[in-house]
C-alpha cells in the first residue's frame, strides 16, 4: 500500500539547517495497523504530514497505492488527499458551526457526491462509530470522545486507502482514549489500512506493528501482538 | 453548472451567517455608498429632467430673427440706416433654405418692447401686442389657462379675436371675473378675447403682459402693409442652428444691401446655444456625480474586503482542514470571492432601495407643479445596470485579495495552529 525509499527532509532555520528526516525506508501493506513512535524531536509528526501530502519530502520516493507521489501542486495534493487519505487529529479539527453529519459529508462534498448521497453515508458512518443520534448536534454538544470519533467517522466517510492518525487519543482520557482505540482496531478489523502516531506505548501495543524512530531514523520496526483494547471498555 | 450548486450557496451563507453582526457591518459601507451614488445619480438627473420640463415647449433648435440699424456703410448707403423686414423675407428664406422647418413672423404694435394701453370698462394695461401666426405656437408653446391660442381660421378670416397675458387679465379684469368672449381695445379697434395664457417663469421672450392678435388682422387694424418685426424660426432637428443663422443673414443682408461683415444690422438670438450650455451643465453634473459615487463604491467595496481579510485569517484553521479535507485552491478561492459578491451585491440592492424610497420621498415633496428646476428624480436603467456591473466587477477584483491569501495557507500551517 505504502512504499517509502530513503526519504529525506530539513526545515530552513534561518541560517541554520535542521535535518529532520535522515533516509526513512519502510513498507505498509494493506490492511496493516502501524504505530509510529518516538520522542518529540523524533520525526514522526513530519514523517506523517509527508504521508498525508500536507507536507513534501526533499528526497527519496513514496510510492502510495502504486502511485508515485511526487511533483504535486497544491490542487493535485488536495485531489490525492480527498481520494487516498483520510485523517484524524489530536485536536478533532471539526468545523464548529457544521453539524456532525455535515462535517462527516465535508470530504465528500470535495468528491462532488450529490447531496443525498452524501447525508446517506454521512449518517451511515456515524451509525458505525455509535453517533446516529447525535447527527444533527454541533461540535460544541460533543464530548471529546464523541468529537473524535466524528472525526473518525469523517475520515471514513471518503473511503480512503489508507487513515492516518496523528495523536488520536492525545486530547483524551485513557478510558475514552481506549474506547476511540476500540473503533479503530474494529475499522481495522474490517480492512482498512491505518498508520497512527502516538508516544504512547500502550496506545501503541494495540497496534500490529511500531516504528520507532529517533533522531530522524527508524531505530526498532517490529510486528507484535496485538492488544485488544475492547478488555478496557 | 457550480454557480446553481446549492452546497455552495449553503456554504457561503453559512459563514456569512455565522457572524451575521459584522457581516451587516461590514455591508454598511457599501449601502451608504450605493445610497450615495445613487441620490447624486438621482439628484442630477432630476435637475436635466426639471431643466427639460422648463423648457419644454420650447423649441430646442430654434431662432429668433430681428432687424437692426446698420453698422456699416455699404454700396453708397450711410451707417445708421434703419432695416425694415418685409413679409415676403419669410417665403424667400422658407423657400431658399430648406432646413427651416417652422417660420413664424411676427409685428409688433409700437417699437421692440414697446407699450400700448390696452382699454377695457375704463380699466387700464400697458401691454405689448403682437401679430402673430399661429404657428408661433409650436415654437414658443403657449401654456393656456382658458380658452385657445390663435389658428388658421383666424388668420384667413382676419378675425379680431386676441390671446390675453395673465398679467393682462389681473389688470383688466376682476378676479374671477370671466374673460373668455369679453372685448378689449387697442388704439380704438375692439378684439374679443379667446384665450388667456400663463407665461413660462424660466424663458421669457414675450414678456408677461401681452396681447396676441392675428397677423393679418394687426395688418388691417393697424394698417401695417407687408412690414414684418421679427421671426421665430425652428430648424430640422438634424441641422445646427448657427449654420441655419448664417445663411439667414447672409440671404437677409443680401437683399437688403447691409455690408457683409456688419454685426449689428441684423439681430439674432440662438436659442440652441442656451439648451446646450444647461445640457452641458447637467451632464457635467451627471459625470461628477457618477465618479463621486464610484469612488466612494470603491472604498466601501475595499472594506468588504478588508474585513474578509480578518475573516480568513480568523477561519485560517478552518481552511486548513477543508484542504486537508480535498478543498483544491480553486475550490477555497471560488468560496471566498463568491462570499464578497454576495455581500457586496446584497448591501448594494439594499442601499439602491434606501435610495430610491429617498427620491421618490423627494419626488413627492417636490410635486409637479414647481419651478424648481427639479424634477422626477430617479436613475434610468441603463445607469443602473452600469453602477450594478461595475459594483460587481469591483467585487471579484477585491474578493481575490482575500482569496489569495486564503489559498497561500497551507493546511500544514493551518493545523499546526492550536
Amino acid at each position: 500500500m505504502i512504499q517509502i525509499k530513503d526519504l529525506h527532509k530539513s526545515y530552513k532555520m534561518g541560517k541554520n539547517s535542521l535535518h529532520v528526516l535522515k533516509g526513512i525506508n519502510f513498507n505498509v501493506e494493506e490492511g496493516e495497523l502501524v504505530a509510529i513512535m518516538g520522542s518529540s524531536g523524533s520525526g514522526k509528526s513530519t514523517l506523517l504530514n509527508i504521508l498525508g501530502m500536507l507536507d513534501s519530502s526533499d528526497s527519496g520516493e513514496y510510492i502510495l497505492d502504486n502511485v508515485p507521489i511526487k511533483d504535486l501542486n497544491e490542487t493535485k495534493a488536495a485531489r490525492y488527499r480527498n481520494k487516498f487519505l483520510g485523517f484524524v487529529f489530536q485536536s478533532f479539527n471539526l468545523i464548529n458551526y457544521k453539524s456532525a453529519a455535515e462535517n462527516v459529508a465535508l470530504p465528500l462534498y470535495y468528491q462532488k457526491v450529490p447531496r443525498k448521497e452524501r447525508q446517506e453515508k454521512a449518517l451511515k458512518y456515524l451509525t458505525q462509530v455509535g453517533l446516529k443520534e447525535w447527527a444533527g448536534h454541533l461540535p460544541s454538544e460533543l464530548s471529546g470522545g464523541q468529537k473524535q470519533r466524528v472525526a473518525i467517522a469523517r475520515a471514513l466517510a471518503a473511503e480512503p486507502k489508507v487513515l492516518l492518525a496523528d495523536e488520536p487519543t492525545g486530547a483524551l482520557d485513557s478510558k475514552t482514549s481506549y474506547e476511540v482505540m476500540d473503533l479503530i482496531q474494529k475499522i481495522n478489523d474490517a480492512g482498512n489500512t491505518i498508520l497512527i502516531v502516538t508516544h504512547e506505548p500502550d496506545i501503541a501495543d494495540m497496534c500490529k506493528r511500531i516504528v520507532h524512530l529517533k533522531d530522524g531514523v527508524i531505530i526498532e520496526d517490529k510486528k507484535i501482538e496485538q492488544v485488544r483494547a475492547e478488555q478496557y471498555v | 453548472m457550480w454557480i446553481l450548486d446549492r452546497d455552495l450557496w449553503s456554504e457561503i451563507f453559512a459563514t456569512l451567517g455565522k457572524n451575521l453582526f459584522r457581516t451587516f457591518l461590514t455591508m454598511l459601507g457599501v449601502i451608504i455608498a450605493m445610497i450615495i451614488l445613487v441620490l447624486l445619480l438621482g439628484g442630477a438627473n432630476g435637475m436635466s429632467n426639471g431643466f427639460q420640463k422648463i423648457f419644454a415647449g420650447t423649441a430646442s433648435n430654434s431662432l429668433f430673427v430681428w432687424s437692426q440699424s446698420t453698422s456699416e456703410p455699404y454700396k453708397g448707403f450711410e451707417r445708421g440706416r434703419r432695416i425694415q423686414f418685409k413679409l415676403e423675407d419669410a417665403t424667400i428664406l422658407k423657400e431658399q433654405i430648406p432646413e427651416i422647418e417652422v417660420l413664424a413672423p411676427r409685428i409688433e404694435l409700437g417699437s421692440h418692447r414697446g407699450v400700448v394701453t390696452v382699454y377695457r370698462n375704463g380699466l387700464t394695461s400697458g401691454s405689448a401686442v403682437y401679430g402673430d401666426y399661429p404657428n408661433v405656437d409650436e415654437i414658443m408653446k403657449k401654456k393656456l389657462v382658458e380658452g385657445r391660442f390663435l389658428n388658421e381660421n383666424d388668420m384667413t378670416e382676419s378675425k379680431k379675436v386676441c390671446v390675453i397675458g395673465e398679467e393682462t387679465y389681473k389688470l383688466l379684469f376682476e378676479k374671477g371675473e370671466n374673460a373668455i368672449g369679453e372685448d378689449v381695445r387697442i388704439n380704438g379697434v375692439f378684439f374679443n378675447i379667446v384665450g388667456i395664457y400663463k407665461p413660462n417663469q424660466n424663458i421669457n421672450i414675450d414678456g408677461e403682459n401681452s396681447v396676441y392678435i392675428p397677423f393679418s388682422t394687426f395688418q388691417k387694424a393697424f394698417g401695417s402693409g407687408d412690414r414684418m418685426g421679427w421671426m421665430a424660426i425652428s430648424v430640422q432637428s438634424d441641422t445646427k442652428v448657427p449654420v441655419v443663422e448664417s445663411q439667414i443673414k447672409r440671404l437677409l443682408k443680401n437683399k437688403y444691401d447691409i455690408n457683409p461683415i456688419d454685426e449689428r444690422a441684423i439681430g439674432s438670438f440662438d436659442m440652441s446655444e442656451v439648451f446646450n450650455n444647461v445640457s452641458a451643465f447637467t451632464g457635467v453634473l451627471q459625470g461628477v456625480s457618477f465618479f463621486v459615487g464610484i469612488l466612494t463604491l470603491l472604498a466601501g467595496v475595499i472594506a468588504i474586503s478588508n474585513i474578509l481579510l480578518i475573516t480568513v485569517k480568523e477561519r485560517t484553521k478552518e481552511i486548513g482542514i477543508r484542504r486537508a479535507l480535498g478543498a483544491t485552491p480553486k475550490v477555497v478561492k471560488r468560496q471566498i470571492v463568491l462570499e464578497s459578491i454576495v455581500i457586496t451585491v446584497f448591501a448594494g440592492f439594499v442601499g439602491f432601495a434606501i435610495a430610491i424610497g429617498f427620491l421618490a420621498i423627494a419626488n413627492n415633496m417636490i410635486g409637479e407643479n414647481s419651478d424648481m428646476p427639479f424634477y422626477n428624480l430617479m436613475i434610468s436603467i441603463p445607469q443602473f445596470l452600469g453602477s450594478f456591473i461595475l459594483m460587481v466587477g469591483l467585487s471579484v477584483l477585491i474578493g481575490l485579495i482575500p482569496a489569495n491569501r486564503a489559498i497561500r495557507i497551507k493546511p500544514i500551517d493551518a493545523l499546526r495552529e492550536e
